[in-house]
């Protein structure tokens, strides 16, 4: 590796810490913006409003992520008295790394460069748009990802708040049950594409995303990457009615930044792995053509450019509509209770990740080679087992079993 | 349970697509109520006078203690209230004020009357004292003046303004 490799390196590393944060920035707008539309308001509109004439604007809002940096800078650092110093002066910190880290694994397009560029990436070529290609990258980021809660607990710790504490527990907990559903539906992809190496994963989706034949890891992985970053509905670890801000209740100014950061720097990066692992990563039917027609017209370098730019752009629209999904269901669905939390990823989500594992398995050996009959096999499995488990699972009881009022010898009941 | 899960998301997607009822405020002011009590306004007669007789009795009658009256005698060649005395000093602690309109219930001028201005926040404490040059309205504006807001919607002022004397 010569000392420019070194430079290029370097500068990739600043340049993807730098945009997974701009990104994450936006995404706090685009999550502010989307959830008040969802609920009927218009949410941020001012900042950077550019007047058109006849009263109206345009871009409203689009300034107000540098407006919240600046006022959460400017804001009074509160270190609580008998907070552990140092702890919590490093709590920032572990949580705002991990999440900043988990971006080097995940190929976020495909800009062939150097000596041995070839159109689409194949494994051993190189990528302007992966920062590092492990051959366990899917390791890799099950291990950050589950590290992230080590920033989230010692935050709580050190704190010296009941309340803070409490909500820190509940992570660990959390984390740690959901851990295991993620990890189990994460490696049936990594079964079906016989590698732990994000790069060849995304090369397996040639065609065929991995979404058709790992349907139910799918469903499995998005329940469970949503518990993973603690957000709603599975977002107890902050449930502002019970534990005021949960683990960041005494954290203020850049260090409240930082945790509000990690949390949606992950939020996007769990649904950037999901785009890879499921949903084809920068792939899309089309892009190819285009690329090679531009490079036999243009040279080599402005196909490369152009396939890499458009990667890159399909890459962050299917990450956008993740996160779009992300955002709906935060604005739909309300916070479950603790016992349903775990009842939901121990009872529910485990064995059905083992079942998925189990499924391909089977189908990989028995049709190692027919891929459409296996995929549709698993496909139609796991649709059919969604519905049943959705119909029959769960602590719910018959309408006419649940005693709303309970008075003097008299019950009321909700059935009809 | 899925069922269930689309339905809500269906609902919610559904407002997606909705216009939002959230009115832009400084830009957007909704109307107010007929008979809103915002900030109070002295009135005059037609003739350009003083309604205000430094009576007190508004000052007696307020709960939360927010109005000062220093009355004085009028100078009879130029008079600035039909009756004998008027009002040298008149100040409302907008800090003190609850708003709850008993000063114009209690004047019998009908000088006193809490219009429709709203927008009454201000830096310091002492920009909390109105001063009668603050409340008192413009000559040329005599009494029975619509105020702004329900000029536009083709409004009457608040039923005590109405009865004239």
């Amino acid at each position: 590796m010569s000392f420019l490799d070194v430079i290029i390196l370097i500068v990739k590393c600043v340049v993807l810490a730098l945009g997974a944060i701009t990104i994450t920035a936006y995404m706090t707008l685009f999550e502010r913006i989307g959830l008040a539309r969802l609920q009927h308001r218009v949410g941020p509109n001012r900042a950077g409003a550019i007047p058109v004439g006849g009263g109206r604007h345009i871009l409203g809002g689009w300034l107000q992520p540098g407006a919240d940096v600046v006022k959460l800078f400017f804001k009074e650092d509160i270190m609580p008295a008998l907070a552990d110093k140092w702890v919590y002066m490093i709590a920032p910190g572990f949580a705002v790394i991990p999440a900043l880290i988990i971006w080097a694994t995940i190929p976020v397009g495909c800009w062939p460069i150097g000596p041995n560029a070839q159109l689409g990436c194949p494994t051993g070529s190189d990528n302007l748009l992966q920062l590092a290609e492990v051959s366990i990258g899917i390791l890799y980021l099950l291990a950050i990802t589950s590290i992230g809660v080590y920033g989230i607990a010692i935050a709580g710790w050190a704190s010296n708040n009941k309340y803070s504490m409490l909500g820190a527990i509940r992570a660990s907990a959390q984390v740690i049950s959901y851990e295991l559903a993620l990890g189990l539906a994460v490696l049936g992809v990594v079964m079906q594409a016989g590698s732990f190496s994000t790069g060849q994963i995304v090369e397996q989706q040639a065609g065929w995303w991995f979404i058709v034949p790992q349907f139910l890891g799918f469903v499995i992985f998005l329940v469970a990457a949503t518990a993973e970053v603690v957000r709603a509905p599975f977002d107890l670890v902050e449930a502002e009615q019970e534990l005021v801000g949960g683990y960041n209740t005494e954290f203020s100014s850049m260090k409240f930044a930082m945790f509000y950061l990690a949390e949606y720097m992950k939020l996007v990066a769990m649904n950037a792995i999901a785009v890879t692992l499921f949903l084809g990563g920068w792939r899309f039917p089309g892009l190819r053509p285009l690329a090679e027609y531009v490079s036999a017209n243009f040279g080599p370098i402005a196909g490369n450019a152009v396939f890499g730019l458009l990667s890159l752009a399909v890459f962050l629209i299917k990450t956008a509509i993740l996160c779009f999904v992300s955002i709906w269901i935060r604005a739909t669905v309300p916070r479950i209770r603790y016992d349903m939390l775990m009842n939901l990823g121990w009872k529910l989500l485990l064995p059905l990740a083992l079942f998925n594992i189990a499924l391909t398995a089977v189908l990989n050996v028995f049709f190692p080679n027919d891929r459409l009959v296996s995929g549709g096999i698993a496909f139609v499995v796991g649709l059919v087992l969604l519905i049943l488990v959705s119909r029959f699972a769960g602590p719910r009881k018959p309408k006419s079993a649940v005693i709303l009022v309970k008075k003097s010898g008299q019950e009321v009941s909700a059935g009809r | 349970m899925i069922g269930e899960l689309f339905k809500g998301l269906g609902t919610t997607l559904k407002y997606l697509f909705k216009r939002p009822v959230t009115v832009q405020y400084p830009e957007v002011k909704r109307p107010v109520r007929e008979r809103f009590r915002g900030r109070h306004e002295l009135k005059r007669f037609a003739n350009g006078m003083e309604r205000c007789i430094g009576c007190s009795l508004c000052a007696a009658a307020c709960p939360a203690d927010a109005i000062l009256v220093v009355p004085a005698e009028n100078d009879p060649q130029a008079p600035n209230s039909p009756g004998e005395r008027y009002a040298a000093t008149y100040e409302i602690n907008m800090l003190r004020c609850i708003f709850c309109g008993y000063c114009e219930d209690a004047c019998p001028t009908n000088a006193i009357v809490l219009e429709h201005q709203y927008e009454l926040s201000y830096y310091d404490r002492k920009s909390s004292i109105y001063t009668k040059d603050m409340l008192l309205v413009a000559p040329e504006k005599g009494y029975g003046e619509i105020p702004p807001i329900l000029q536009q919607l083709g409004l009457r002022p608040s039923p005590p303004a109405q009865i004239d004397l």
